[in-house]
């Protein structure tokens, strides 16, 4: 790691200010990917600005249908927090397929959704589920969020405070592990919402996270694994690489939906 | 509780391994120490026109700068291959030059061109980042059948069409001949994946240079400390061997990448003279994917024909091996003598003919991993068996009986001469205890759960306890392969032992212990155990081919011998009876039928004082001994293991997985059994997880955890072990090794498992989700559910 300057900010003010006077300052938060990045000389940012200790950025807090989680909860704290399981348990289930458990004790929902790595899961739940990611500035809503591989709709200096989730009616996320790292090799979110099916793919497509329009589309006419049958995602413009092809990813996508489909019940 | 042979006893090291008191080499810290970083190439292949350190000299801390020029204008030697392997025209191996820093030319990424040495580890990687190298890019090849191609860049100037060897063993018009009457030909392409050994600590050395003694020390991360200061003083010219003192002290894992002497700690040593300082260099995880000598990478096209009643007429191989850029230090015996050799595996075949070619590729250098060529017959052999068996419609158990050695010695066509073992017992053994009577029931369940279940059968043999020195010395090996040991008895009865074996994960300390006190009847805690210091340890071949058990306990015995012919002479005279009528039992030197006896350090004691001994003997009670093996041995077992696969993904897991070893004489049951479930792990990694891959550049695409896939707790399945014993006719004790048997035996089984459950023979490891399912979407027909 080269030498880098630490502050821990403590208002969104302040961290902007610390960000803005840095000759190429970086947000911190769990560090689960910038740190292990620095560790390898791969970044080096000159200022490190941590984010995790000003107000209101860690905890979990559940409006009727609404949940609001904290940009600084870890996922080990998503994963086990009664509240919200009770509400969104998808999003439980998701956060305990993240990493091991040193990356969940330490990793952060706002540090994956503004890191933005293709192979994330975080992606696929915000996008699957139809969530608001909340910044220091204004909401942006998940559609609009996920720009490419890691690069988001955030501008720069602006901090994600918190991301806000609708209940769905039921909703379920498959997993197929990277034998290797076990990242997403393809991760499937499917929601049955108040506004029709939603399908949300990470791990696979060349410009990371996307709704897989064909399989929303099918089963628009019933959210049942029946719907899917026939059902299938084209592999172009998804990743190829030594652990899986463009096809076999485009194959897995199907057998995940149909699968989270029938998980969701 | 029994403490000696067969008991299974605690390890003795765990307690400082466990509560972090280990001492490692990166642990070692000496005075006036400085840190070195290699500046590597990052091209796969190019000429080196100019290196620019004047930035890097100038950096904070920096002490030098070191390149491939100063280091060979100062007498440093090329690296060697240790083993001479002529090619079948007679004409010898084809040696590429390869200096520990390069000069001209870099041959693969990661090869070293430069040395920073500096105060702190950070700014000598600062420094090492502000070298400048000049690259005249080459183009580049990192296959063997693609090396071999006309037109394929020419990666050393004495190694034509980059062939190192193009070797042979056999007889080829016998194995033409055997082929041509067959019944039936079973044909296959196999390649045996290439693999990066990750042991898990990294390489590392530290080299300490005393100027008024002109004497070198090295801390290295070695499983054999006396063969690297051999090789050091004798070929690199670092120093004379009574100049040089090496110290391998714990050492986490080896698996083979730990026998050779690499670049870094021929540089560091190097450095430490050049600068007066100490030099420390520890890989990080990158550095150990980019420049530990990998495993295995051969690709092999194989027939072997049946007679009308299976029995096997003849079988002819044709193998690449990928050497990598440059010949590590066994790497030509590692496809040939210690591969070729065993294409008998457990069957009696007449005719056998192979041929290896070694090949240069821009890789990094291929040697022994754990199994060392062993597991590529047995894997090649083993397929090959089960895959004939499902043409001929045969059950492949029962082919294998047709084939079984059942009687000993036999000798095969290809060199091995087996001494002992139970071919059968083992299979009968394996079945009973995988209830393979029940597998239809467990397929038909499975079917109903949506999964194809398949089970794989292997044979494996292998020759361990490496081995005889003058049969190796005459197949080309630099050294024999003997082993030696002390044993001191101090004057209060208590022992070391001191062993050119080396532990590093094998639990020597414990199980040499064992047999020093069944011998003696002592409790182990009387006994200690030395090893890995040149200064402390006469010499020693080191921890390898399994070789521990059946070679280095065999020394010990042997010194073992000595003592207790001593303490009878000296219990004789001291109680006035005959010398044989000695006994030694429960640590007491007693006089058979009376109750006149000597305590066992009541003997040490008369030993060291002297006072009261046989006219003539001289003081002390210290025994060495060399042993020589008289043949290598010859571990065999039957693997069975039983797969689910899903058919929708291609993910399959291992769900039975029974070993049936026959390792000989057992000493620790419990350490066996542990290096069983380590070596079966390593064969799941390798059949399912595993696999080095480079892109057409050169550049390792697998150089991290993130893309190598090592296998986890919950890949590996709950392990059923059970012993069958033949013993070994050729060591004391009775000893076959069990070190690799895991490796050898576990691939086969697997894939052979899982073709089984597909339905579809083409296959090649590792069998990845993608390639289990690309190999089902070629498979002729759907074999779910039958």
């Amino acid at each position: 790691m080269y030498q880098t300057k630490y502050h821990k900010a403590a208002s969104f003010d302040d961290a902007v200010a610390a960000l803005g006077a840095a000759e190429d300052g970086k947000y911190l938060a769990g560090g689960q990917t910038l740190l292990a990045t620095m560790k390898q000389r791969l970044a080096a940012p000159t200022d490190l600005v941590d984010l995790r200790g000003i107000d209101g950025m860690v905890g979990i807090s559940v409006d009727g249908d609404s949940v609001t989680i904290g940009a600084a909860t870890t996922h080990a704290e998503v994963a086990s927090n009664a509240a919200l399981r009770a509400v969104i348990p998808v999003l439980c289930d998701l956060a305990v397929l993240i990493g091991d458990p040193a990356v969940r004790h330490m990793g952060t929902i706002g540090g994956s959704l503004a890191n933005n790595d293709p192979a994330a899961d975080y992606p696929a739940a915000v996008l699957g589920l139809n969530g608001t990611v909340i910044t220091n500035q204004r909401e942006i809503p998940a559609d609009e969020y996920f720009e490419g591989l890691f690069t988001t709709a955030l501008d720069e200096g602006e901090i994600i405070k918190a991301v806000r989730f609708p209940k769905p009616r039921r909703a379920a996320y498959q997993k197929f592990p990277n034998p290797a790292s076990r990242f997403a090799l393809v991760g499937v979110l499917v929601a049955d919402t108040g506004d029709g099916p939603r399908v949300a793919v990470t791990g696979a497509g060349s410009d990371g996270v996307f709704r897989a329009e064909a399989l929303e589309e099918a089963l628009a006419g019933g959210f049942s694994a029946a719907s899917l049958e026939g059902a299938s995602v084209d592999s172009d413009g998804l990743m190829g690489d030594i652990h899986a092809t463009p096809e076999y990813r485009a194959h897995l996508i199907g057998v995940l939906a149909r699968r989270g489909v029938a998980a969701a019940g | 509780m029994s403490t000696g042979i067969g008991a299974r006893v605690k390890r003795k090291e765990d307690k400082r391994f466990t509560t972090g008191q280990g001492r490692y080499t990166d642990d070692v810290r000496v005075d006036n120490q400085a840190y070195a970083v290699f500046v590597r190439s990052p091209h796969a292949h190019a000429k080196i026109t100019g290196i620019d350190k004047s930035e890097a000299e100038a950096m904070d801390g920096v002490i030098a700068v070191l390149d491939g020029h100063q280091l060979t204008g100062d007498g440093i030697g090329n690296l060697i291959c240790g083993w001479a392997v002529s090619s079948k025209d007679g004409s010898p191996m084809n040696m590429g030059a390869w200096s520990a820093l390069a000069t001209d030319t870099a041959r693969y990424v990661g090869d070293a061109v430069a040395v920073v040495i500096a105060d702190s580890r950070q700014e000598a990687r600062d420094a090492a980042e502000a070298v400048v190298v000049d690259y005249e890019e080459l183009p580049v090849v990192v296959t063997s059948d693609k090396a071999l191609e006309s037109g394929a860049p020419q990666i050393h100037d004495n190694a034509a069409g980059n062939l190192c060897f193009d070797w042979e063993i056999g007889d080829e018009a016998a194995a033409d001949k055997g082929l041509a009457e067959a019944a039936h030909v079973t044909q296959m392409r196999i390649v045996n994946n290439r693999l990066s050994p990750n042991p898990m600590e990294p390489r590392s050395a530290v080299a300490i240079y005393d100027s008024a003694e002109e004497h070198y020390t090295l801390y290295t991360t070695s499983q054999n400390p006396h063969v690297a200061r051999l090789v050091l003083s004798a070929f690199y010219n670092v120093a004379p061997e009574h100049k040089l003192r090496v110290i391998a002290p714990d050492v986490g894992g080896g698996f083979g990448a730990k026998i050779y002497i690499y670049p870094e700690e021929i540089t560091c040593l190097w450095a430490s003279m050049k600068t007066g300082r100490s030099v420390k260099w520890t890989a990080d995880r990158s550095e150990a994917f980019m420049t530990d000598a990998h495993g295995r990478d051969h690709i092999t096209n194989a027939r072997m024909g049946f007679d009308q009643n299976g029995k096997i007429t003849g079988f002819k191989v044709d193998t690449l091996a990928n050497l990598g850029a440059y010949m590590s230090l066994f790497s030509s015996a590692t496809p040939t003598y210690l591969y070729a050799t065993l294409l008998s595996g457990q069957y009696d075949i007449a005719n056998i003919y192979g041929n290896v070619k070694g090949v240069y590729t821009n890789t990094v250098p291929v040697d022994a991993y754990r199994g060392a060529g062993r597991p590529e017959a047995s894997f090649l052999v083993e397929r090959m068996m089960e895959t004939a068996a499902r043409e001929m419609g045969m059950d492949p158990a029962e082919l294998r009986r047709r084939n079984f050695i059942g009687s000993f010695p036999h000798q095969t066509p290809v060199i091995m001469t087996y001494d002992a073992g139970d071919f059968a017992g083992n299979l009968d053994m394996a079945q009973k205890a995988a209830d393979v009577a029940g597998f239809p029931a467990r397929r038909a369940e499975a079917a109903q759960r949506g999964k194809l279940r398949g089970l794989g059968y292997s044979c494996y043999i292998e020759a361990c306890g490496i081995a005889p020195s003058a049969a190796v010395g005459s197949l080309g090996a630099g050294v024999g392969l003997w082993e030696s040991a002390e044993v001191r008895v101090n004057p209060v009865g208590t022992i070391e032992i001191l062993t050119g074996s080396h532990s590093h994960g094998q639990g020597h300390e414990t199980t040499f212990s064992q047999i020093v006190a069944e011998r003696f009847g002592l409790p182990i805690e009387n006994v200690s155990i030395v090893h890995g210091d040149t200064d402390k340890v006469q010499f020693g071949m080191g921890t390898y081919g399994s070789r521990s058990g059946a070679v280095g306990m065999s020394a010990i015995v042997k010194a073992m011998d000595k003592v207790e012919a001593k303490v009878r002479k000296i219990a004789a005279h001291v109680l006035e009876a005959s010398e044989d009528d000695i006994v030694i039992e429960n640590g007491a030197v007693k006089v058979a039928g009376t109750d006149k006896q000597m305590l066992w350090h009541e003997v040490g004691l008369a030993a060291y004082t002297a006072h009261n001994l046989p006219a003539g003997m001289e003081p002390g009670l210290k025994e060495t001994a060399f042993y020589d093996p008289v043949n290598f041995t010859f571990p065999a077992g039957c693997y069975i293991a039983e797969v689910e696969v899903d058919p929708e993904t291609g993910v399959t897991k291992v769900v039975q997985f029974t070993a049936a070893d026959d390792f000989g004489t057992i000493i620790n049951p419990m350490i066996v059994e542990g290096q069983v479930h380590g070596g079966a792990a390593q064969g799941i990694g390798q059949a399912m997880l595993e696999g080095v891959v480079y892109d057409q550049d050169g550049q390792l695409l697998t150089g991290s955890y993130m893309d190598y896939c090592m296998p986890r707790a919950d890949d590996v399945p709950f392990y059923t072990i059970e012993h069958n014993k033949t013993v070994c006719p050729g060591n004391p004790l009775g000893i076959k090794g069990c070190g690799e048997a895991g490796a050898i035996g576990t691939p086969p089984a697997i894939i052979n498992a899982i073709t089984d459950a597909i339905g579809n023979n083409d296959l090649q490891m590792p069998a990845t989700p993608l390639k289990v399912w690309t190999a089902l979407q070629a498979a002729a027909k759907p074999m779910a559910a039958e």
